[in-house]
């Protein structure tokens, strides 16, 4: 035998093994197990989050050994690559071959966007601790999609620009990522600070992945504003906040962010210059509520960080659904009855550190923490709650029906308060 | 037995085996057998630029793209389905058309370039005409007719569907206006000192091909109830094109090996290591040093050394 003979016999030898190994078999019966497909992006832009996502799920279940009311909890990985058209091959071959019971998970918006519009026909639940795209828990809800522990984009803002206006702050300019999550975000807090009398002085919209953000924070400098709003994710996050330090802002106009700009993801590798920003959120990993620390101390001693939104409210998420398939005993195969226990569950005990419960549109109200970002005594910084708004629900002091009938938040629709 | 007559006995044959394939498979499977089709499709337009008048495209991903957006934008504004389709493959088709203008005048590398930037502009448009598209979270809708709600009915429907596509395209290659076109890959100079008019050929080519790539985008629209930027990619037109060599460039049919042997890889492999990537690249790889003509290609020449050393 040549070589070349080797390496064809080889080759042809490999390819056979591996279509044998393919997992081709038929999907099992529905008794056994409880089969729970978790979608998270491992590779592409957001792999980081999806890492911790992925984390954050299992760390839960194990802390149940992976039983729920008896059952089994199994537990099925697939990686979404941060591509929606990935996530809607991966959420099929979820529903469709391994025959989960529910899914959890997604990251990015648009992933999460196209899963759901696959669920609505299936009817296969899906849980959204991290996918915080307003509308779909209001105008275009799915009753099988559930946001547990997360929460809807705009939701927190709104406390935010009460509590710049309480600040006295009049003039406040923003500088967001140029995507739905960004213009949602932004849009609460323009919507919220106008009505209530300030003004929105400028907004900067930039690409997601910009290097230099000179040519906006030298126009902020010279814009006489009272505070600025960031709302930036991963790396544009880490380059804002060390620009503006560098710029010699920080110290001099204050820095409001949105709950993802000094999220333990980003702030973990900063050092001062993060010190001292004020974001809005749900948790806060520097609150002194018991059930918080011990979830903290005991995720940090686990994977050696502290833990990130991510992780947190998959854990949460997780713990979420698991205490409504308690309630039901295990038998979760009535799908319909399953996502009313869902709805009705209230989650206690969670690292929250509150009791919370969803809203009629699958969304959870939550006490609002206004965060500051503290050095702890070892040199790490974290958020530490300075003011609570309690009960916040996504529609703010709206009423429901009349929020519903405005646009959705763009770059072209802020709900500015003219004059 | 002529050649032809055993291509197309060849071809009956896998379209009765396709045709068998739901009733041994998954609902999953079924779903990754149309999707296996749909990019097949694809990549047989792309093959007809890169195999037989060769020009390697890298906006063909665009130009599908293009129908998927126009036929869910148009069914979820109210549209019929079928005049949705056709709008969509126009659209594509005309699109298609204004990349061949700019691009027919061109070869090799430069070719390849300035089809990347015309994709990347449609790729920026989707992103950024918000209103319309959707913006990076795209558009979304239940849009497949209800009669094909069915996964196995969709599947013989586009399998039927590609059988058509496949012949008429198989017929284009092989129609006189086909054959001049293997003559400008193979020496433009002299097919244009013969008095063909070159340019107009290419255009006319490119076109058709992007007809072909927009019908592939208008099933793709019913497949996947579903479009974002991602699907006007330029990794969408690097996939289509991977598909294409993978099967073997010139061989029109190894099209949907290619697309076979790529889907099925990244579905399997990456539900088992998240470093899925690297095996696919290694894979493409290994492909390229031992069977550089692809898979089809490689098989051709296997058979015709077989043949030969047996008479």
């Amino acid at each position: 035998m040549d070589r070349r003979q080797f390496l064809k016999s080889t080759g042809a030898g490999a390819a056979l093994i591996g279509l044998g190994s393919a997992p081709w078999q038929k999907a099992l019966a529905q008794e056994g197990p409880i089969k729970i497909g978790l979608l998270a992006p491992l590779t592409g832009v957001v792999a980081s989050g999806g890492r911790e996502m992925v984390e954050g799920t299992q760390f839960f279940f194990e802390s149940i050994k992976n039983t729920v009311a008896g059952r089994k909890i199994e537990l099925i990985i697939e990686d979404d690559a941060s591509n929606p058209d990935t996530a809607l091959q991966k959420a099929r071959r979820l529903v469709e071959q391994s025959n989960v019971n529910w899914l959890i998970g997604n990251l990015l918006a648009n992933t999460g966007l196209a899963v759901a519009n696959y669920v609505k026909g299936t009817g296969t639940p899906y849980f959204i601790p991290i996918i915080a795209a307003d509308d779909l828990t209001q105008r275009h809800g799915i009753r099988n999609v559930v946001r547990v522990a997360g929460y809807s984009a705009s939701q927190f803002t709104r406390p935010l620009a009460d509590w710049a206006l309480k600040q006295g702050y009049k003039r406040i300019a923003t500088i967001s990522q140029d995507y739905t999550f960004g213009h949602e975000q932004c849009g609460g807090l323009a919507q919220t600070f106008t009505e209530g009398g300030g003004t929105i002085v400028q907004q900067f919209w930039h690409p997601l992945n910009t290097a230099d953000f000179s040519p906006y924070l030298g126009q902020i400098a010279n814009m006489k504003v009272d505070a600025v709003f960031a709302m930036e994710t991963g790396a544009d996050a880490t380059r804002l906040i060390q620009q503006y330090a560098s710029f010699g802002l920080k110290g001099k106009i204050p820095l409001l962010g949105a709950m993802n700009a000094t999220d333990q993801s980003v702030i973990r590798t900063l050092g001062d210059e993060c010190e001292g920003i004020i974001s809005p959120a749900h948790f806060a990993e520097g609150s002194d509520n018991p059930t918080t620390q011990k979830f903290v101390a005991d995720y940090t001693a686990k994977f050696g960080k502290t833990p990130s939104l991510y992780g947190f409210s998959m854990y949460s998420g997780a713990m979420w659904v698991s205490k409504a398939m308690e309630a039901m005993a295990g038998k979760i195969e009535n799908r319909d009855l399953f996502i009313d226990t869902v709805m009705k569950t209230q989650l206690a005990d969670s690292p929250l550190g509150k009791t919370v419960r969803l809203d009629e549109f699958g969304n959870p109200i939550y006490d609002v923490y206004i965060r500051k970002v503290v050095k702890r005594p070892d040199g790490k910084f974290w958020n530490v709650p300075i003011e609570t708004y309690p009960s916040v629900s996504q529609f703010w002091r709206f009423d429901p029906a009349t929020y519903l009938k405005q646009p959705a938040y763009s770059r072209t629709f802020q709900g500015i308060k003219k004059g | 037995m002529t050649q032809a007559t055993r291509t197309l006995t060849i071809g009956a044959i896998a379209v009765v085996i396709a045709a068998l394939l739901p009733l041994f498979l998954s609902k999953y499977q079924v779903g990754l057998a149309t999707e296996v089709l749909i990019f097949g499709i694809l990549a047989m337009s792309i093959d007809i630029l890169a195999g037989y008048a060769g020009r390697t495209s890298l906006g063909h991903g665009a130009i599908f793209g293009v129908s998927t957006y126009v036929v869910i934008y148009l069914v979820s504004e109210g549209m019929s389905p079928v005049a949705a389709l056709g709008l969509g493959i126009l659209a594509s088709t005309f699109v298609a058309s204004i990349f061949a203008l700019l691009a027919v005048r061109t070869s090799g590398v430069y070719f390849l370039l300035l089809t990347l930037a015309l994709g990347m502009i449609v790729w920026g448009i989707c992103l950024r005409w918000t209103q319309v598209t959707g913006g990076e979270n795209g558009l979304r809708g239940d849009i497949r007719p209800e009669a094909l709600y069915d996964h196995k009915l969709f599947y013989w429907v586009v399998l039927a569907a590609t059988a058509v596509l496949s012949l008429a395209i198989w017929r284009f290659v092989r129609s006189p206006f086909g054959l001049t076109l293997r003559g400008i890959r193979d020496s433009e100079s002299r097919m244009r000192s013969l008095g063909y008019n070159v340019p107009l050929h290419l255009f006319i080519g490119f076109t058709v091909s992007g007809f072909f790539a927009g019908v592939a985008g208008g099933i793709y629209a019913f497949f996947n109830n579903f479009v974002s930027p991602s699907t006007v990619a330029l990794a969408q037109s690097v996939e289509g094109l991977l598909m294409t060599i993978v099967g073997g460039v010139g061989t029109l049919f190894g099209s949907f090996v290619g697309a076979a042997a790529i889907i099925t890889l990244e579905n399997i492999v990456s539900s088992h290591t998240e470093r899925w990537q690297t095996v696919l690249g290694l894979t493409f790889i290994l492909i390229m040093i031992l069977a550089p003509e692809g898979i089809v290609g490689k098989a051709r020449v296997l058979i015709e050394r077989v043949r030969r050393s047996k008479s």
